[in-house]
């Protein structure tokens, strides 16, 4: 996020695309209801009717997929209105005549045809959005999860580029990220390509920077991404994979293809706190502790690092990961030893300058937002005052592009999925908390009422979906959440495993699969073969 | 003719003229000088139906009559000229007329409510055409200000200072609310305007709404009074007819429309905020202030909220004048008050009397006295949220001041007449028992505080009053009155504590004593049967449902006190008057 | 900024601050039930009442503004009366089963009787007898506990925008009800629980296994989404056995269902307790040693073969920084490899 959570309350228009965020971020969400209260205004763009509906003053509800020609659309709009920001423009940012130029085709009528968002719509959102003083984009995977996410992020940078809404208190872009530490994740290092503090690998200045301080001798070449890994494993490429308390089985788009390439490896190693279904596949199993037994930081959403207590001795013989890792480290030769946990991010805070200011101390209560490089500096509530990193922010031109798969005679609904409020990823937590599973205890179809009547389809009856990939029986939900012709399945559960039916295809760039759109048939139950 | 005149028969018996004037031809024979009308509600309920016969401008009033005597009527006095004098009014008939001033109920009873043409005729709607063609925003809340119009649903708020402070607040639109809930038991000065008259409020608030610059406005009503709706409704179309609302009313730049609310017949919902709440479709519960209303009222925007009564006055001081109006009454309380006259009074019924009028003129002059000429005990003036006023306060000025400071309320209006056969611990058990089940429940003292005062007074009755109750209900009162969120909750106490005030002793002979002086509280009696009377016939035998009496046929009878669960039924049932009660 | 003076003390506060808001301020304690800093004002429970030079009333000081000038006095004979008698009809409908509630230690009604003192109760009489029957798996709604200061009727209208209980009946029998008193349907997240000042709403889950006083504390963040909220664990001899949350952190104390109720995976008996090795199809368990040893050698013999590459890490966004950290650092310096990623695009 550019911006911070308490800043949500004061925005005075919130762009919510792409996020079911009273669901995904239940808390961020309570912000946004703030705001309203406040007199804040909602747009909410979203095929679903997704709660957050109910508190908007416009609901954009395009077709899935249809992102970028909503977004064109309505900057089309602003440039005709002339809602741009001149002075941002000129002294921020470049690359903004050939953008411009290419935003001509996007008419709101031609709008209109792709993404099936009345006219007039678009141009309403396109006021809101461009006379608004404070206002704030929102969105989760809803966006990033397709074929041509990284285009949709483009498009959306572009928005808030052109009118100036970034570097602003209650005033920018927030993605939100879905698990609790996928920020510090990435902070971490956590990616093929970057060190700790997205430092690039493949650079030899930083390479040396690193090596030094590991004593270690590094490689500069990129590694492989997660939905890579499962490709290299069934070429053979790659033998061994250790998994640190992930559940690729049920997360990752097209599960049978990667139980395949689990069972291609030569040895896997899954250290995690349950028996996870990725776990049954493993040579060996490590115990781990869980957040309630280890001390730690969790950097959340808005970059903020917050401390993690340890409350309770892990059972049996389960360790915290870290002394896990320092043990195996050992093993292989290289030895790491840290006495306290906070030594370590000690070490971060010497490689990483935008976290040289964190210390445990000052996080014992509260947490501060990084950047925040010295000991005295309050953190960074939002990001990009006064101007950007890297110098100017380029436009990128952005072309509407369809999904991958899109329905056909066979295949004629749009399967979408996503999360619910009760449970949580895979379900390897949630699903064993029984309150939890007793109001949500089994995975369902929502399925729009003059669907489920053309194909006499009741609440609650077994539907068998099945897309190019495979096949799932599970409950249908007559709902008005899912527009006519695209249905939705929550990923939790393993036994009716939405996963099975995704699209793999990955984003060129980013490499994150199209979970969001695949083209599924729904039968019922019997009728199956 | 308004809902009790028709429930008396008012409607057949009109029917039943109809049908013989026209046997007679007389409609069109004596066409110039016999023309018929229905009327509202002419106050004198206890008469009902009342009915005037002008016979070549010379009016002549019979009472209580019934649609067979109608022919009779027809024949003597319309068509032969002799009026039937057994049937007409007595003389105090006009008593009851002559120590009352009538401004808000002036035309109830003369002109026809369903027809905004005999409104017209009574001069309706000049105040608002001199208004819009003549007087700014600020000239007419100065006229309202001068003629010391105070609000008529209890409060007594200063109405033009009510109008300018929504005039002055910011925030748009702004809103007129119109306050017909009349929640209040034994009240109907409200209902009786909007059945008799409701073109007088419609008016009032148009001009409300002018002072205060509103283009919307509201009439809360309570749904119970299905008569009041719809002439309210009809009225108000009539209205729109005439533009005398909707867009550009009478060719001014002014626009305003009223809508009609049902009310859910909780009397809280009276109270400002709540009502407020109601009409958003809100739970009615009152809200703590500030922000005033006229700051912050319904949908949180500047309202200006008044009653009924309150309102049906401002055309009257618009034609007459500030000083007219301001003639009538006190120092501080200025014109009139309605009032339902209730109770054990011989002429109980609707009452507009001028402010500062001694109570005893109330109930000796216009009330012609207490009913079979009992002793009159006391009044209970302001319904539930008032208090009683015993004999020896019976010259007390009826107006705001007096009233308070004597425990009781001008309120909204009601005064309920007791006589010498009330018993004033009863009486305050009736008012507890209304307002602890009418609390919203919001706030804790209104909540439990009225219940526990309720219970004590239960147990008072009920003979298991202990000692230090009648202190301990004080304490309560006391309590509760300072910290109660509303107005319900701070006058709950009201009848408790003036009924103590004035008759702390009838309330020690029931702690004490275990006696029920006024011999109403049915536990606290002693039956027994007079030897001396009782004939033996086994009637109090047959009816009594504990098995308590005994007795040899044609021999005297006895209860056994141990058994009596004190129900009085025996002595509904015995023909001899054997029965008596101690 | 206008000035106050509050028990003869000086202060200057914003506009619009309300008088128990100044008080507090400036540490002067008032009693209150129905007043939450986050939640409209409300003035139900009437103990806030305090008195204002020039107003012939008290005043709810959780609802009144301070305006410039203002004389207040917090405590005075009429006003302990007041207060006294309030709590005291509120114990008068109370079951006052202090020994057996989940609530005791921690509850604002037991605190305040105690302050003033209240054995006897001078207003005994009836009591709201109500089956306890709310069938949902969360929240225990024991409304014979209840105040009815409405703080769970506003979290839920104004903070979580659900509106899923309201007020209903009047007086004495006023009750607080899911729509048409069915069992409670609704996001269950808890911020009602949070709130509610009373016994009234507890946590099913949390039912005799141990009161405030019995429990260890221990501030951490949760571990579900990316909100990042602050949870405190309450312990008891190495198990969860209550979540809860401070209101002076960036979720400001509210949470969902998952983080406030979704916390016995923790002590699960199906967590993994000992290290487990694959043999012909099935797993049996190993010591740390064994199963290190196996990793390290398997490791580093594919190393040897196919070169670092051959070898990749997947780490976790629910795990910390500091892990994250050293499982990429172990990826890269002790395996020599960048095939290292987590979750972030799922
Ligand atoms: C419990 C309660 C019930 C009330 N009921 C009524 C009512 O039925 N009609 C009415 O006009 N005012 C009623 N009031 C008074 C109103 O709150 C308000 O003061 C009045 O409508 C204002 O109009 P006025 O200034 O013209 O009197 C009630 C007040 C309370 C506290
Ligand atoms: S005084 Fe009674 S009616 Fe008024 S708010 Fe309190 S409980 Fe409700
Ligand atoms: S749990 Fe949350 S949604 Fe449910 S009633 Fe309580 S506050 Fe409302
Ligand atoms: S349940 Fe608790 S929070 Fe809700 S009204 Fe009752 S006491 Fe207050
Ligand atoms: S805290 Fe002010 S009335 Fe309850």
């Amino acid at each position: 996020m550019t911006n911070s959570i308490p800043e949500i309350e004061n925005n005075d228009v919130l762009f919510v695309i792409g996020s079911n965020t009273t669901e995904t971020h239940p808390i961020i969400g309570l912000r946004m209801k703030q705001a309203v209260r406040k007199g804040g205004k909602i747009i909410v763009a979203d095929p679903r009717k997704i709660d957050l509906v109910r508190f908007s003053t416009l609901w954009l509800q395009h077709k899935a997929g249809t992102d970028v020609a909503l977004l064109n659309g309505i900057m089309h709009v602003l440039l005709k209105e002339h809602l741009i920001d001149k002075d941002f423009i000129a002294g921020w940012t470049e690359g903004f005549d050939t953008f411009r130029e290419s935003l001509s085709e996007y008419s709101p009528e031609r709008a209109e045809k792709i993404t099936g968002v009345p006219r007039k719509d678009i141009v309403k959102a396109a006021l809101m959005y461009g006379k608004a003083e404070r206002p704030a984009i929102y969105y989760t995977m809803g966006i990033t999860q397709h074929s041509h996410g990284t285009q949709n992020v483009f498009a959306i940078a572009n928005l808030a580029l052109m009118t100036g809404n970034l570097g602003k208190e209650s005033t920018g872009v927030n993605p939100l990220r879905g698990q609790n530490n996928v920020q510090g994740a990435t902070d971490m290092g956590c990616v093929p390509n970057q060190y700790p503090g997205y430092q690039r690998v493949d650079l030899p200045s930083i390479k040396s920077k690193f090596e030094a301080a590991w004593d270690a001798k590094l490689s500069d070449r990129p590694g492989i991404t997660a939905t890579e890994m499962t490709d290299a494993a069934i070429d053979g490429k790659l033998k061994a994979l250790y998994i640190m308390g992930e559940n690729p089985l049920i997360s990752d788009p097209d599960s049978h293809h990667t139980e395949k390439a689990l069972k291609s490896l030569d040895f896997l190693v899954v250290q995690d706190i349950f028996m996870t279904e990725t776990a049954e596949l493993a040579d060996v199993v490590l115990p781990a502790a869980c957040f309630a037994e280890k001390d730690g930081t969790f950097t959340n959403t808005e970059r903020r690092v917050q401390r993690v207590r340890k409350a309770l001795n892990p059972p049996g013989q389960a360790r915290e990961d870290s002394s896990i890792i320092m043990e195996l480290s050992g093993r292989m030769g290289y030895a790491m030893n840290y006495n306290l946990v906070e030594e370590m991010m000690r070490e971060i805070g010497g490689l990483w300058p935008a976290v040289a200011g964190i210390t445990y101390g000052r996080i014992e209560k509260g947490g501060l937002q990084w950047p925040c490089p010295t000991l005295d500096h309050p953190g960074t509530p939002y990001l990009f005052k006064g101007g950007f990193p890297r110098g100017k922010a380029s436009f990128t031109v952005v072309g509407y592009e369809p999904s991958k798969e899109l329905p056909d005679k066979d295949y004629p609904f749009v399967l979408t999925t996503g999360r619910q409020l009760f449970q949580y990823h895979t379900g390897s937590m949630t699903r064993k908390v029984k309150e939890l599973n007793a109001v949500a205890p089994e995975a369902y179809v929502e399925i729009n009422p003059a669907d489920a009547d053309s194909m006499k389809i009741e609440d609650g009856d077994v539907v068998s979906v099945s897309s190019r990939r495979g096949s799932v029986s599970i409950k249908a939900r007559v709902s008005e959440r899912p527009p006519r012709g695209m249905v939705f399945i929550p990923f939790h559960y393993k036994e009716a495993a939405a996963n099975v039916l995704t699209n793999p295809q990955l984003d060129p760039v980013c490499k994150i699969p199209e979970l969001k759109v695949c083209a599924v048939r729904i039968e019922p139950a019997s009728a199956r073969p | 003719m308004g809902t009790g005149g028709i429930a008396a028969g008012g409607a057949d018996v009109m029917d039943v003229f109809k049908k013989r004037l026209k046997e007679k031809g007389i409609q069109s024979e004596v066409k110039k000088h016999c023309s018929m009308h229905k009327v509202g509600c002419r106050g004198l309920c206890a008469r009902d139906v009342l009915v005037d016969v002008i016979r070549y401008d010379v009016k002549t009033t019979y009472q209580f009559i019934k649609s067979d005597m109608v022919e009779r009527i027809v024949e003597e006095h319309i068509v032969r000229g002799t009026p039937v004098a057994e049937w007409l009014v007595p003389e105090d008939y006009h008593h009851f007329h002559d120590k009352q001033v009538k401004v808000v109920l002036a035309d109830c009873g003369m002109v026809d409510p369903e027809d905004i043409e005999s409104y017209f005729g009574a001069g309706g709607y000049e105040a608002l055409r001199k208004v819009l063609s003549g007087l700014t925003p600020e000239e007419t809340i100065d006229v309202i200000k001068r003629s010391g119009l105070r609000g008529r649903g209890g409060a007594g708020f200063p109405t033009g200072l009510k109008w300018e402070l929504t005039r002055k607040a910011a925030g748009n639109p702004k809103y007129v609310i119109c306050n017909a809930d009349e929640g209040d038991p034994g009240a109907f000065m409200d209902r009786s305007v909007i059945e008799g008259n409701p073109h007088a409020v419609i008016e009032g608030m148009i001009i409300a709404a002018h002072a205060i610059g509103s283009d919307h406005g509201y009439v809360y009503i309570r749904a119970e009074y299905p008569l009041a709706v719809e002439r309210l409704r009809k009225a108000l179309q009539q209205a729109r007819h005439h533009n005398l609302l909707g867009e550009n009313i009478i060719g001014t730049a002014m626009d305003f429309d009223i809508k009609v609310k049902l009310g859910a017949g909780a009397f809280v919902c009276g109270e400002s905020t709540a009502l407020m709440y109601s009409i958003e479709g809100k739970r009615g519960m009152p809200r703590v202030t500030p922000p005033r209303s006229t700051e912050a009222g319904l949908w949180k925007l500047p309202t200006c909220l008044n009653n009924v009564e309150t309102l049906a006055n401002v055309p009257s001081i618009i034609r007459n004048g500030a000083e007219w109006y301001a003639s009538f009454g006190t120092e501080k309380s200025k014109g009139t008050k309605v009032f339902a006259l209730t109770g054990k009074i011989k002429n109980s019924g609707l009452i507009e009397v001028p402010m500062g009028i001694p109570l005893r003129q109330i109930v000796y002059d216009i009330g012609g006295g207490i009913e079979n000429d009992k002793a009159f005990k006391a009044v209970q003036m302001g319904g539930p949220s008032g208090g009683c006023i015993p004999v020896e306060h019976l010259d007390v000025p009826v107006d705001f001041e007096s009233l308070t400071a004597l425990g009781a309320m001008v309120g909204s209006g009601g005064l309920v007449v007791m006589d010498e056969d009330s018993c004033m611990v009863d009486v305050a058990k009736y008012f507890l028992h209304f307002t602890q089940s009418e609390s919203c429940g919001k706030c804790t003292p209104c909540r439990i505080g009225t219940k526990r005062l309720l219970e004590i007074l239960e147990r008072i009755t009920a003979g298991d009053g202990r000692e230090g109750d009648i202190d301990l209900l004080l304490d309560l009162s006391a309590d509760i009155k300072v910290s109660s969120l509303c107005g319900l909750g701070q006058s709950a106490p009201n009848p408790i504590i003036t009924t103590i005030r004035y008759f702390r002793e009838e309330f020690e002979a029931h702690v004490t004593g275990k006696k029920c002086p006024a011999k109403v509280c049915r536990k606290l009696l002693a039956y027994s049967i007079y030897e001396e009377r009782c004939k033996g016939c086994g009637a109090c035998v047959r009816v009594c449902p504990a098995g308590a009496i005994t007795g040899e046929k044609k021999k005297p009878h006895v209860i056994n006190p141990e058994i009596c669960i004190k129900c009085g039924s025996c002595v509904e049932a015995c023909k001899f008057k054997a029965i008596g009660r101690e | 900024m206008i000035k106050v003076i509050i028990d003869g003390k000086e202060t200057r506060v914003p506009k619009g601050t309300t008088i128990l808001e100044a008080a507090r301020a400036l540490h002067i304690p008032i009693p209150t039930l129905c007043n939450h800093p986050k939640l409209s004002p409300y003035g139900g429970c009437r103990l806030c009442l305090v008195e204002v030079k020039g107003n012939r009333h008290p005043v709810t000081s959780c609802s009144v503004p301070a305006s410039d000038g203002m004389e207040v006095v917090t405590s005075t004979p009429l006003l302990e009366r007041i207060r006294k008698t309030n709590i005291e009809l509120l114990l008068s409908d109370h079951p006052n089963d202090c020994m057996v509630c989940e609530k005791a230690g921690d509850c604002t009604l037991q605190e305040l009787a105690y302050f003033y003192g209240i054995r006897e109760n001078r207003f005994a009489g009836e009591r709201r007898i109500y089956e306890k029957k709310d069938a949902n798996p969360f929240i225990e709604r024991d409304m014979e506990k209840c105040i009815l200061c409405g703080l769970c009727v506003r979290v839920c209208e104004e903070v979580e925008g659900v509106s899923a209980i309201d007020f209903a009946y009047r007086g004495f029998n006023a009750k607080i009800v899911p729509s048409f008193e069915k069992a409670l349907d609704c996001e269950f997240c808890g911020q009602c629980v949070a709130v509610c000042p009373t016994g009234a709403l507890t946590g099913k889950m949390w039912s005799y296994k141990g009161r405030q006083k019995d429990v260890r504390d221990v501030d951490t963040v949760c571990s579900y989404c990316g909100c990042g909220c602050n949870l405190t664990l309450h312990i008891r001899r190495n198990e969860v056995v209550r979540v809860s949350s401070r209101d002076d952190t960036i979720n400001e104390g509210w949470l969902c269902a998952k983080g406030r109720f979704g916390y016995s995976f923790v002590n699960s008996p199906e967590r993994l307790k000992t290290p487990l090795i694959k043999e012909k199809g099935t797993f049996r368990e190993a010591s740390w040693d064994e199963a290190l040893d196996l990793v390290a050698n398997k490791l580093k013999k594919i190393r040897a073969k196919h070169g670092a590459d051959a070898i990749a890490g997947l780490s976790s966004a629910r795990c910390t920084n500091e892990e994250n950290y050293l499982f990429q650092k172990f990826m890269r310096a002790a395996v020599g490899t960048n095939n290292i990623d987590h979750c972030a695009r799922l």
